[in-house]
């Protein structure tokens, strides 16, 4: 070995969203950890959109907060316009989102991580992985950086994010680059290769920064933020702040025009982009070929910040060439004069297929190596603190010898995504949807604390004061479901005068308000009218009483779903298994389970190409191996 | 134990004659059987380990599906080692059919391939040694199950399945992407919207169901085509089978101008038998149109019944009918033997040597137990592509329709009652699933799918 610079338990490369969670995680769990960056001032940076949440995004950053995450705390330190979605669309889809100060958000998580015991950070760019092969099985030892220091380390979290072999385009120009100006990584990957990784290669892009001085607001619809202001982390307290609004504009035919014409520029239809792209995120140039009948298409103009003039372009990520991205950035309203001040890219880099690791997000056939974020297939912010989260808990355990952290699909959206990822891997920047869950009903934002903040507590991420406070919601919370279901309203003149009010039939006699609280004219709050003996809650428990009992029917038949998927679950499949060796699994199945190596028949059963026949078989085999 | 749900299947060999034996095994087998079995003592009160004379009784409307021989069995001493009851019914096919759907109507599951055999293992009935046999059975029947399911797939159901299947998802998307995406300008959904999607795809499922329910798939699924020059005695030999007067029997060539089908019960195998006009060239419009459907009739069928009149003997017409059909499953009938000698006969049966041939005359009755017989045979012994396994497919399909109805159902009432949209999809998506379970197809990556095909999103 070379200069050894130091010793640590856990390293985490990269210090975006997923290495920043996974830093704080391993630390606050008491690990001697050690984070590196290409660049310091680019750690936790929003290279593309400036906002956090969003639908199934939102629902994310609230668990993370709830198992003990830093995400939600920032976010809620550092926005500067706050919107609450689906506010009509029902209880499982409602989501935050917020427009953050890009800037602040960086400033604030380097200051956080900087200020964080056992938690060292560096910068450099990590050019190997150190590992040895220990009785067949190859084992981390540490890493090396571009200088060529090393660090020893038990375990090491890669979360790379977009910069492996990163390759900026615009247009017909081409360059090794990272996102947002910043260098890339262009040795690690080969180190990964030798340790036997299959590498895909994806592709991403971003839109163009635009001055302020140089857009005309009049012409375009202002959207503010929500006056209430639902805050992302259940520790922060209500907030009140000045917001900034957002604007949009639209896309016309002359915007089209253009964009038609210069096609042959685009890299992507010329063949230069060979990286997958995601179906969710097209390009402006995408969606004008593929929905050739919409005349035009929204863009959001976004602030990236309190103390600067740049501008996002929500919905113009292209890779055409900068003369046409100005050509047709100036036929929208109001931006007729914009001065571009960034240009947009789009940005190939490698990620591993991750179907190679397992639940714990540990490499199947490399001990003590994780990974998390977008290098694992993903992409978003918060997709990859996500996982970040979890990366860095499963490397304390790991040196702690303790079982890891797996969440399954009907505790968390976390869940969600890495079985996901895991199981079925993805051929494209995997996005976080509401409608991947199967018990959305379940996973709300509103509730992800009475899901997961025990477990953050019985880890080691929450604090007592944070679990006690929590008890008491809980306490209160079930005893006002128990009140609301026990007390009984009788049929007075006030009472149906109150219904008649409303729109709703009128009693004859006495009724349980929990009964009247599932009319769907009346909610909870409007229903303390008549509700005399009511304690006085705060909005968070009011909102689960009232979500709980409105629509407890729908609740309990997700919760019925929920017991048998946890049967299958519950069937724990050794990872020492040969598939090979069971007779009667298809071949298919065979070569798949030997792949994935699933954790669970349940697992197992969302493999595709794993039939229900094939499971029969796995669960004969089992007990065969039981009595055996 | 392994598995708590009932499951419910016909558990002897299909189209093997009368008796047949239907088998509930689970903790719900006793309730079930306590609502549709009638005898002399009540269900409750039956001993374990008996059996039983009584009657299958639908309880929803009292009417009598067959006589039958019930057994009860208390757990842990029976096969599964789960409670088990045991069904023995003598009325053919169609009967045992009937009796599954009602039990899976009242509660139980329509059993894997396989699953009693893996439960009996899994619960430790079944010893060791044997664990490799189950997992045999296991695959076997599956191939078996999925061969039919495939074959009967195949077709007008499958589309008309596949399209209303289609809309759901539809109109799943297009909820998801509102609720993904709520910023972009994609048209809201309303709940009517959601309403009256609902109700045209409830009433696409319903045609389906009512298909079913007059057995139409399983006969579409053994098609037989009577064949034979004009006035040879096709329409009577339809008649006769079906024991009705429906096609129009005259002595005058080419009065069948439109396909008549008929819709006939051999020995408890449902067989669609297709009356056609003849083949012969015509100039007649009309009879043209009629010998053009003859055409695909026969295109599509399984089984080919032609008819030689033995009078006329066989023809050159008759010959070029024949060499039509050699790649076709061919039945040949002599008929009006009654009005020839034992000579003339034979020089006919001379003429079609190494076919399937038999004297008929429809006039005298004669030899249509025989054809009957035939038919069976080819059934049974598989010579007729009709699966064995069709009957219980189409059980299963059923019973997947009328659980996807029941969640439109849902999903309209809750609408109804104003509930927003994302409870509205948790019903509206288990629909789609349960209509995926027939087609094998995913519902998530589906919609997944539709989202991005159909709506323009990015960044």
């Amino acid at each position: 070995m070379g200069f050894i610079a130091g010793e640590y338990d856990v390293a985490v490369i990269g210090a975006g969203h997923a290495g920043c969670e996974a830093a704080l995680a391993s630390a606050r769990l008491g690990m001697k950890t050690v984070v590196f960056a290409i660049n310091l001032d680019s750690i936790a940076n929003m290279p593309c959109n400036p906002n956090i949440g969003g639908t199934a995004k939102g629902h994310l950053v609230r668990e993370i907060d709830a198992l003990g995450g830093e995400m939600g705390k920032n976010t809620d330190k550092t926005f500067i316009q706050s919107k609450i979605l689906n506010s009509a669309k029902g209880p499982a889809v409602f989501s935050l989102r917020a427009q953050v100060d890009r800037r602040m958000y960086q400033i604030e998580m380097k200051n956080t991580l900087e200020k964080q015991e056992n938690l060292d950070i560096k910068q450099a760019e990590i050019v190997e992985i150190i590992s040895e092969e220990v009785e067949g099985k190859k084992v981390v030892k540490g890493v090396k950086t571009h200088t060529g220091s090393e660090y020893k380390c038990k375990v090491i979290i890669v979360a790379t994010g977009t910069f492996l072999k990163g390759r900026i385009i615009i247009g017909d120009v081409s360059y090794s680059g990272g996102p947002d100006g910043l260098f890339p990584a262009n040795k690690l990957s080969d180190s990964l290769r030798e340790l036997g990784i299959e590498l895909l290669r994806f592709k991403t892009g971003t839109p163009a920064r635009i001055n302020k001085r140089s857009i005309d607001f009049s012409k375009m619809e202002e959207q503010p933020g929500d006056e209430r202001i639902v805050p992302f982390s259940f520790e922060t307290g209500e907030i009140e702040k000045e917001q900034v609004s957002c604007y949009l504009t639209y896309t016309n035919s002359e915007t089209h025009r253009i964009i038609k014409e210069n096609l042959h520029r685009s890299p992507l239809y010329s063949g230069v982009i060979e990286g997958i792209g995601p179906r969710y995120c097209p390009s402006i140039e995408d969606k004008i070929v593929r929905f050739k009948d919409k005349e035009s298409h929204q863009v959001f103009v976004e602030p990236m910040g309190l103390n600067t003039q740049e501008m996002y372009l929500q919905g113009m990520s292209t890779s055409l060439p900068e003369d046409v991205q100005i050509e047709m950035i100036k036929t929208l309203p109001g931006l007729e004069n914009a001065s571009v001040m960034r240009s947009a890219y789009a940005i190939e880099y490698d990620c591993i297929d991750s179907t190679q690791l397992k639940l714990s997000l540990e490499l199947q056939n490399v001990e003590g190596l994780f990974f998390a974020g977008q290098v694992n297939g993903t992409s978003g912010y918060e997709e990859a603190a996500a996982q970040g989260i979890i990366a860095g808990i499963n490397a304390a355990m790991k040196i702690k010898g303790k079982e890891p952290l797996i969440l399954d699909r009907s505790q968390a959206y976390i869940g969600v995504l890495i079985d996901d990822i895991v199981t079925k891997g993805t051929r494209e920047p995997y996005r976080m949807m509401t409608s991947r869950s199967e018990y959305r009903l379940l996973l709300r934002q509103d509730n992800a604390d009475l899901r997961l903040t025990p477990i953050g507590y019985k880890i080691g991420l929450i604090s007592e004061e944070r679990y006690r406070k929590f008890e008491e919601k809980r306490r209160l919370i079930d005893e006002e479901i128990e009140r609301v279901k026990k007390v009984n309203i009788p049929p007075s003149e006030k009472v149906n005068k109150f219904l008649k009010s409303k729109g709703s039939t009128t009693i004859k006699t006495g009724v349980k308000l929990a009964d009247l609280l599932r009319r769907p004219e009346l909610d909870y709050d409007s229903l303390e009218e008549i509700d005399e003996g009511r304690p006085s809650l705060s909005y968070e428990v009011r909102e689960q009483v009232s979500i709980s009992v409105k629509y407890e029917g729908y609740i309990k038949r997700q919760l019925e779903q929920v017991e048998q998927f946890k049967k299958l679950e519950g069937r724990k499949l050794d990872k020492n298994i040969n598939y090979d060796e069971i007779k009667g699994l298809r071949l298919e199945a065979r070569q798949k389970l030997n792949k994935i190596k699933p954790e669970s028949v349940g697992q197992a059963s969302r493999i595709s190409g794993v039939s229900p026949a094939d499971i029969s078989v796995l669960l004969v085999y089992l007990e065969q191996k039981r009595r055996g | 134990m392994y598995k708590e749900d009932t499951i419910a299947a016909i558990s002897t060999p299909h189209g093997t004659g009368g008796i047949g034996i239907i088998r509930i095994s689970g903790d719900r087998a006793f309730e079930i059987a306590e609502k549709i079995f009638v005898g002399k003592k009540n269900f409750k009160n039956i001993k374990s380990h008996t059996i039983n004379y009584g009657k299958i009784v639908n309880p929803k409307d009292g009417l009598t599906l067959d006589e039958v021989l019930l057994s009860k069995m208390e757990k842990p001493n029976t096969f599964t080692r789960e409670n088990i009851v045991e069904i023995n019914c003598h009325g053919g096919l169609m009967v045992l059919k009937n009796i599954l759907e009602l039990c899976i109507k009242e509660g139980a599951r329509l059993a894997e391939p396989g699953e009693f055999t893996k439960r009996a293992f899994l619960n430790g009935r079944i010893d060791l040694s044997q664990a490799e046999a189950v997992i045999d059975l296991i695959n076997s029947k599956t191939d078996e199950g999925s061969r039919a399911a495939i074959s009967q797939l195949e077709g007008k159901l499958s589309k008309r399945l596949k399209e209303a299947r289609k809309k759901l998802i539809e109109l799943l998307a297009h909820i998801e992407v509102t609720v993904d995406y709520p910023e972009y300008d994609v048209e809201e959904v309303t709940g009517n919207m959601i309403y009256n999607e609902l109700d045209e795809i409830k009433k696409k499922l319903q045609d389906i169901i009512v298909g079913f329910d007059k057995g139409r798939i399983i006969r579409e699924g053994i098609d037989a085509v009577i064949v034979g020059r004009p006035n040879v005695g096709k329409s009577s030999l339809l008649n006769e089978l079906s024991g009705k007067n429906r096609a129009i029997v005259t002595d005058i060539p080419g009065t069948t101008r439109d396909i008549i089908e008929e819709y006939i019960n051999i020995n408890g195998i449902p067989v669609r038998i297709i009356d056609t006009a003849g083949i012969r060239e015509t100039q007649d419009v009309v009879e043209k149109i009629g010998v053009e459907r003859t055409h695909k009739a026969i295109n599509e069928a399984d089984l080919i019944i032609m008819m030689i009149d033995a009078k006329r003997g066989i023809n050159e017409e008759d010959n070029e009918i024949i060499s039509k059909l050699v790649d076709k499953k061919l039945i040949i009938l002599i008929n009006k033997v009654d009005l020839v000698d034992e000579n003339e006969i034979q020089k006919i049966e001379k003429q079609l040597e190494g076919k399937k041939y038999l004297r008929t005359s429809l006039k005298e009755d004669r030899g249509l137990k025989e054809l009957g017989d035939a038919l069976v045979d080819m059934f049974v012994s598989g010579e007729v592509s009709m699966n064995n396994e069709i009957l219980l497919t189409n059980v299963r399909h059923k019973s997947l329709i009328d659980k996807a109805l029941s969640s439109i159902d849902k999903a309209m009432s809750a609408q109804q009652e104003m509930m927003p949209v994302d409870l509205l999809a948790i019903d509206i998506r288990d629909a789609a699933d349960y209509l995926g379970q027939i087609t094998g197809e995913s519902v998530s990556e589906d919609v997944m799918h539709e989202i991005f095909s159909r709506f323009c999103l990015g960044k």
